[in-house]
């Protein structure tokens, strides 16, 4: 039955995504020339909110639906992998238009393209997976 | 409702939209980060037995691939039935440098031109849809995440090293806009 819920969530994220516009191929074009406020203030207002949000949860220790602290990730000292690996993901985000969830969002609402999106994604993460020890981490 | 739902929505209330599912996966014991469902995929696939990296029990993680197939939904409900009849309206400034690269701007939430099959098999759709999804997929799971994992949930949680991640999502959004789409679209 858990699984109802997420699906949920998952529909409510899918409808989210695709009512913000966030998943137009346009919108981020737009967002990387800058020129509009648009994205900025999406990203910009989900992040405010979150901030707030994790604020309270952390001030007032707040426990999740099954009575357990919810946590958060630790500090991370290292940097390489972050801005090496955040670039290669941007340059696909700016080539698709489309970051993992919306990827699949856009299936959904028909563009069947997407599925080679899908399958490069898969490639790469497993490609990842082989030589990540490689890696400058 | 559906009326007002059906509207274009403005930024100031799709962001909050977007916190609320942080809100609903932190309350719920979870996190929020759509790239993980890559591994997980691979990890179901099997790919465990070759790869170490996908050796992992993806049964425990498979609430998040419930929420990807909650996500195709969704985008099939909000394009069949909460779809607005206006065109979308992007900048002035960026219809007309989309132009410049030979793509026009028809008012669809994807630009019909691109986003076609028979685009898909020439050198240029292989290269922007399978080339853009292997740098995807190779560098969220290499920054540790995506938009959701590190722009919304690690900006929001003040995580350095989610700024750095987003850092290098517009280096390489900025490169890609600038220097490789003249490139490749003229």
């Amino acid at each position: 039955m858990k699984a109802i819920k997420y699906i949920l969530t998952g529909i409510l994220f899918g409808i989210i995504m695709t009512k913000s516009e966030a998943v137009s191929w346009y919108r981020i074009q737009e967002m990387f020339r800058f020129q509009s406020i648009f994205m900025y203030g999406i990203i910009g207002t989900a992040v405010i909110s979150g901030i707030i949000l994790i604020a309270v949860i952390k001030r007032f220790h707040l426990s999740d639906m099954d009575g357990n602290p919810i946590q958060f990730l630790g500090k991370d000292k290292r940097w390489k992998k972050y801005l090496i690996g955040g670039t290669i993901f941007g340059i696909g985000w700016a080539l698709t238009g489309a970051c993992p969830g919306p990827i699949f969002v856009l299936l959904g609402q028909g563009y069947t393209v997407m599925l080679m999106v899908i399958a490069g994604a898969l490639a790469g993460t497993f490609l990842y997976g082989v030589i990540r020890n490689r890696l400058p981490q | 409702m559906i009326t007002i739902l059906s509207k274009p929505w403005p930024w100031y209330v799709s962001g909050p939209a977007i916190a609320l599912i942080l809100a609903i996966l932190l309350f719920s014991g979870k996190t929020f980060g759509f790239s993980a469902n890559l591994s997980n995929i691979c990890s179901m696939m099997g790919f465990g037995k070759w790869v170490e990296y996908f050796k992992f029990d993806w049964k425990k993680q498979q609430w998040n691939l419930w929420f990807l197939a909650g996500s195709i939904i969704g985008g099939y409900i909000a394009a069949h039935y909460l779809q607005s009849p206006q065109p979308i309206s992007i900048s002035h400034s960026t219809i007309a440098d989309l132009k410049k690269l030979n793509i026009p701007f028809d008012g669809n939430i994807e630009p019909g031109s691109i986003f076609s099959w028979s685009y898909l098999l020439t050198v240029r759709g292989l290269l922007l849809f399978l080339g853009g999804g292997f740098l995807i997929g190779f560098g969220t799971r290499y920054a540790g995440g995506c938009t959701s994992g590190h722009a919304i949930t690690g900006l929001s949680n003040l995580q350095l090293q989610s700024l750095i991640a987003v850092i290098g999502f517009f280096i390489g959004g900025l490169f890609t806009t600038y220097l490789l789409f003249p490139i490749i679209f003229k």
